[in-house]
């Protein structure tokens, strides 16, 4: 079913080619000519896997942030109270202002480029994993406490099972934003990446180059979700009849 | 262990929106002495649960101390709760395993196993398991820790009888292993009887103890259900306060 759904996506593609001018939608035969030629030239690699890099470096800070502040928040109130509007705030401020900000103030460097993905991230981490963190249950975090575990025991085998679902909902609303943001990020201030490769099609009306990139780039999130994703999700949830 | 003394001249829940502030236990004074079986016999909502928490350190916010005669360290405490508590995303075993701090203790969590009849399902999940086999996970657990103190808090409530008996049995089979003071909540008091060294009534809230009766029913004949019925009888009648807690 799942091929017969991608071929028929495939002939409406085509489809559509045919009626609509060739250089604003190229036909899949030729935007997988580009796609090998852009593969076979290191091109495509090169600049995928410095944005993939990106990605990796400010997910992680965000992620490994954002948990560490939720679990805070969500566990104590005085402090909840007190940070909740300047999450509010955080969570409204437009990307792009951010980025903006970060390359006036730190110049057009690689770390102000991972700050600023890192910012625009952080917030909405923040506010699942605090969800999570305010609905543990208590009478497991009795038992525990009753059954004398320590911190680091609560925290692996009481608290992060059940912040799974919320980990794993960041993690997902994570990647989708993640590199969307990155793209805008690369494209304002990077010589390199995704975005700035798109920024340079772009000006030269390139759109088969732009959409060989898009392809490779969904089908690496793809991946993640297939090679990452799942199998962390299908044992973490194997107790579940 | 040393003897216990539970001292708690008052413990309020505080108002919260349109619920008033509730006094849920005023000067109740106990002694448990060690290796004793104690049952708590008193009306739902008495207040019990409250007790065990403050015992077990799960509430500090109440008037008065929890001694102990003898030691200055805090006793060891299993606690077997109302709900079982597992952990549903650890084994049976493993859920057992976590409370064990001695790394040598395998052996120790077989023969439990073996005796609580738990061997064959000690890689299964929670989930699988029966509310009675649950428990029996969650008694099993408390036993694991070798407690000086264990807390019961109504752990047979909701099960078939013929499973209540089998687990009691246990409970009593591994009590006479390894003496330990037992803190027992109940409201059965054929169940009380079958168990206990001595029985504490308790009022209705706000908690005080109301009398405190001896069982004289030798352990050999706590299986004989007519001696049980003759003594709760007998209470019944010589103490017809007892009627309205039950």
């Amino acid at each position: 079913m799942p091929l017969l759904s991608l071929l028929a996506f495939l002939a409406l593609w085509q489809g559509c080619a045919f009626y609509i001018n060739i250089h604003s939608l190229p036909t899949p035969a030729v935007v997988a000519q580009v796609f090998w030629q852009a593969c076979s030239s290191g091109q495509l690699p090169f600049h995928l896997g410095v944005t993939l890099l990106r990605l990796l470096v400010s997910f992680s800070i965000a992620m490994l942030l954002g948990s560490a502040i939720g679990i805070v928040l969500g566990r104590h109130k005085k402090l909840d109270a007190f940070f909740d509007n300047w999450l509010v705030i955080f969570l409204n401020v437009p990307a792009l202002v951010t980025i903006i900000l970060c390359y006036v103030w730190f110049g057009l460097i690689e770390s102000a480029a991972i700050l600023a993905v890192v910012i625009n991230k952080l917030p909405s981490v923040i506010v699942t994993i605090r969800e999570g963190a305010r609905s543990l249950d208590q009478d497991l975090l009795d038992m525990a406490r009753c059954f004398g575990f320590s911190q680091r025991k609560t925290l692996i085998h009481v608290i992060w099972p059940q912040l799974h679902p919320f980990v794993m909902a960041a993690t997902r609303s994570g990647l989708a934003l993640i590199w969307k943001i990155i793209l805008v990020v690369e494209l304002l201030g990077r010589s390199n990446g995704m975005g700035y490769q798109l920024h340079l099609f772009f000006q030269m009306f390139d759109v088969a180059s732009i959409l060989a990139y898009t392809i490779a780039f969904v089908g690496v999130i793809q991946l993640i979700e297939l090679i990452i994703l799942k199998p962390l999700d299908r044992k973490a949830l194997r107790w579940r009849r | 262990m040393s003897d216990i003394q539970i001292n708690i001249i008052n413990k309020t829940y505080p108002a919260i929106e349109q619920a008033e502030a509730h006094t849920a236990i005023a000067d109740l004074n106990l002694n448990l002495k060690s290796g004793e079986f104690i049952c708590l016999v008193g009306p739902s909502g008495c207040g019990k649960t409250t007790l065990l928490n403050i015992i077990a350190d799960l509430d500090n916010d109440y008037q008065g101390s929890i001694g102990l005669s003898q030691q200055s360290v805090r006793p060891k405490i299993g606690y077997i709760f109302q709900n079982p508590r597992l952990l549903p995303w650890h084994t049976v075993r493993e859920n057992i395993e976590l409370v064990v701090e001695d790394p040598l203790s395998a052996n120790i969590i077989d023969n439990l196993l073996e005796v609580m009849q738990l061997t064959p399902s000690q890689h299964v999940y929670p989930e699988r398991l029966s509310l009675g086999m649950s428990r029996r996970v969650a008694i099993t657990r408390a036993f694991a820790v070798d407690p000086d103190l264990l807390l019961m808090d109504e752990p047979f409530v909701s099960l078939d009888a013929p499973t209540a008996r089998q687990v009691r049995a246990l409970l009593l089979s591994l009590w006479q292993q390894r003496p330990h003071t037992v803190l027992f909540v109940t409201h059965d008091l054929r169940e009380a009887i079958a168990l206990a060294d001595r029985l504490i009534f308790l009022s209705a809230s706000p908690m005080s103890v109301i009398s405190e009766i001896n069982v004289p029913i030798p352990r050999a004949e706590r299986h004989d259900e007519a001696a049980i019925e003759a003594f709760r009888q007998q209470l019944l009648n010589d103490y017809p306060a007892i009627k309205e807690l039950l």
